[in-house]
């Protein structure tokens, strides 16, 4: 049976008043001036650091997201912990607020599918995260050009523009996370409470919980051991563990991304390292294809998490 | 029915699980007709209307609005047809216009005739100086009201409002009503639910008494009224003149006469005998103060329906239950 009339008539306006809503949101302008002050932070933190030991590095623009100095970590640290928060902050209650504010229904009766509702909020509130991003990775490019003046080059311009692309594709993930538990959950407090609690647990516990599982499943060999080496297996296992986390994936790749030197994630076996200039850097493609795995690891996890949110949406009954 | 049916639904059904929560209802709703789904909480009436709409999927049976079926061209329904579900929600941060021009743009109105339809909808439900007001400061009578802009905005062919006056003060409920009788005034056919028998009884054209999930009784309130309470009218009339009671006694159709004070008499008859009643007095140079045809009360005939039925309601009940 076919239905009448298109799924996504009433997108755009959805998509639309989601972003409206957003960016002039109370909520937003507080997580996205929380972002902005410690982007400025660390900005300054790693300029300092960049200048004092100074060495000539061609790819000295890129230090500006990866250089820390103690106690402050870097500027891609805060980023992979804030992004989740700034999403799950924009989506938890989308779904169920609307239940709540008793307008599910009354919109729902206008000549448009549930489709169009679900994809617009998903769609507004990515774009809000795209242009809060956008905003964030200028501004970081703008002080390190006011701070340094030196210009960056075309490599580490792409190199920095790719990693915004990754940036909101892992915000996506979050996104989507939280729009699923906005809908399973009728009350927002408690889909915000599961979600940043997922959160946190792939963040902090996962990497852990990986090492542990893997050295049950498969313990150390005492000849690695003997050697002050891990077993080979065991360090495979938990990389394959540790990569269920959106959080590891979306390491991986600002590591190939903002550091060239990068020739593989993971180990390293000896074959790889045939006729290699250690420490030469890599071009911007073959560092894309080191993390590609990742890239679409993460791109897979957002559009599974939306399409589970969209079967639940359209199985749920409409009354309060 | 008539030809003219905007609404037609046979033998609709909806079932959650084991559990039946309408049960193969028949009704039809005519052009410009208001039409009353009554009955408690949980009868089955938002269910029903849900159906309607296309909001919830049918387990059985078949409805048509305006003659496309819900299930299948549920854009077309839900172009004609406007809806106040209950206890209406409306965004608080925006304005009153703000949350009509959002849905404006949903329905697909273009820039020019969305202002001209929502400024006309707002005056015409009362709210015309509230417009630019954020909804958090409307009172509940205003956000229903609001509603009802909604529905005027969109042009609707047919009105379905969920329990419009619960929790309304009874001023609020009779601008709310009388909005509603403007509808019906412009040819717009409304279906009403609400389980607050007395309020909506006097707006209604027909009604249906719902009861676990099935129609109980359907009709107009005074037919209902003689069908259930067997009461046939009862005729008030107050005047003076000696041996009144004895004349009016003779008019035909009058079965019973009973005295309800000094110089007030009450009739019982087959039908309505008023025109008769007061020939009678002006024959007798008499003085007529008062007189009146008591209305069948919808709280009386539920009530009698179903205390004198315990049986079928506890099998019902227990049905429900299961």
């Amino acid at each position: 049976m076919r239905r009448e009339g298109s799924a996504f008539n009433g997108l755009g306006v959805v998509m639309l008043k989601e972003l409206a809503d957003h960016l002039t949101s109370i909520r937003f302008i507080i997580l996205e001036l929380i972002v902005m002050l410690i982007a400025v932070g660390t900005v300054y933190v790693a300029t300092q650091q960049i200048k004092d030991t100074v060495a000539e590095d061609p790819f000295l623009f890129l230090k500006f997201f990866t250089t820390s100095r103690e106690p402050l970590p870097s500027f891609i640290f805060w980023l992979s912990l804030l992004v989740p928060v700034l999403a799950i902050g924009l989506t938890f209650d989308s779904v169920n607020g609307e239940h709540n504010r008793r307008t599910l229904s009354r919109i729902l009766s206008q000549p448009i599918y549930r489709d169009a509702l679900l994809f617009g909020k998903f769609l507004g509130a990515l774009l809000t995260l795209t242009i809060a991003l956008l905003v964030l990775w200028l501004l970081v490019v703008g002080l390190g050009l006011l701070f340094i003046g030196i210009p960056p080059g075309g490599e580490e311009i792409a190199r920095a523009f790719v990693f915004l692309l990754v940036t909101i594709v892992y915000a996506g993930v979050w996104l989507a996370l939280a729009l699923v538990f906005s809908i399973i959950f009728r009350s927002a407090a408690t889909a915000a409470l599961a979600t940043l609690g997922l959160w946190l647990f792939f963040y902090v516990i996962w990497p852990v919980l990986a090492g542990e599982i893997a050295q049950i499943v498969v313990p150390p060999d005492p000849r690695y051991t003997a050697l002050g080496l891990q077993t080979p297996g065991t360090v495979v296992l938990e990389q394959i563990l540790a990569r269920l986390s959106p959080s590891t994936l979306f390491g991986e790749i600002v590591v190939a991304l903002l550091d060239p030197t990068t020739r593989a994630l993971g180990p390293i076996y000896l074959s790889q390292l045939q006729g290699a200039v250690l420490g030469a850097p890599l071009p911007l493609g073959a560092s894309v294809l080191i993390a590609w795995p990742q890239i679409v690891g993460l791109l897979a996890t957002a559009i599974l998490l939306f399409v589970i949110g969209y079967v639940v949406f359209q199985r749920q009954e409409v009354r309060a | 029915m008539s030809m003219d049916a905007v609404i037609e639904a046979k033998g609709l059904t909806k079932t959650y699980g084991r559990k039946v929560a309408v049960d193969q209802i028949s009704f039809t709703v005519g052009r410009g007709e208001i039409f009353g789904l009554l009955g408690p909480n949980g009868a089955g009436k938002t269910t029903t209307i849900l159906m309607l709409l296309g909001l919830t999927e049918i387990s059985g049976g078949e409805v048509s609005v305006l003659g496309f079926d819900p299930a299948r061209e549920p854009l077309s329904v839900k172009r004609r047809v406007g809806y106040l579900p209950d206890a209406v929600g409306f965004y608080d941060q925006l304005t009153a216009a703000d949350n009509l021009r959002y849905t404006a743009r949903l329905i697909g109105f273009r820039a020019l005739e969305r202002e001209k339809r929502i400024a006309e909808a707002l005056d015409r439900v009362g709210l015309g100086e509230f417009a630019n007001h954020h909804v958090a400061t409307f009172s509940r009578g205003m956000r229903q009201r609001l509603g009802l802009a909604e529905i005027l905005m969109k042009g609707a062919q047919i009105a379905i409002l969920d329990e419009p006056t619960s929790g309304l003060d009874p001023h609020a409920t009779a601008e709310l009503l009388g909005i509603i009788r403007r509808f019906k005034a412009e040819g717009v056919s409304v279906l009403l639910s609400s389980h607050l028998l007395e309020r909506v009884q006097s707006v209604c054209d027909r009604v249906a008494l719902f009861s676990a999930g099935r129609i109980a009784l359907m009709g107009s309130v005074s037919d209902l009224g003689r069908e259930v309470l067997g009461a046939g009218y009862v005729v008030d009339i107050e005047a003076d003149g000696a041996g009144l009671a004895d004349r009016l006694a003779l008019i035909p159709g009058v079965s019973r006469i009973e005295q309800t004070g000094i110089g007030k008499l009450r009739l019982h008859a087959e039908r309505d005998v008023r025109p008769e009643a007061a020939a009678e007095v002006v024959a007798m140079h008499g003085r007529l103060k008062y007189l009146g045809v008591q209305e069948a009360s919808l709280e009386a005939i539920y009530t009698h329906y179903f205390e004198a039925k315990p049986d079928e309601s506890l099998k019902e009940g227990a049905r429900h239950a299961a």
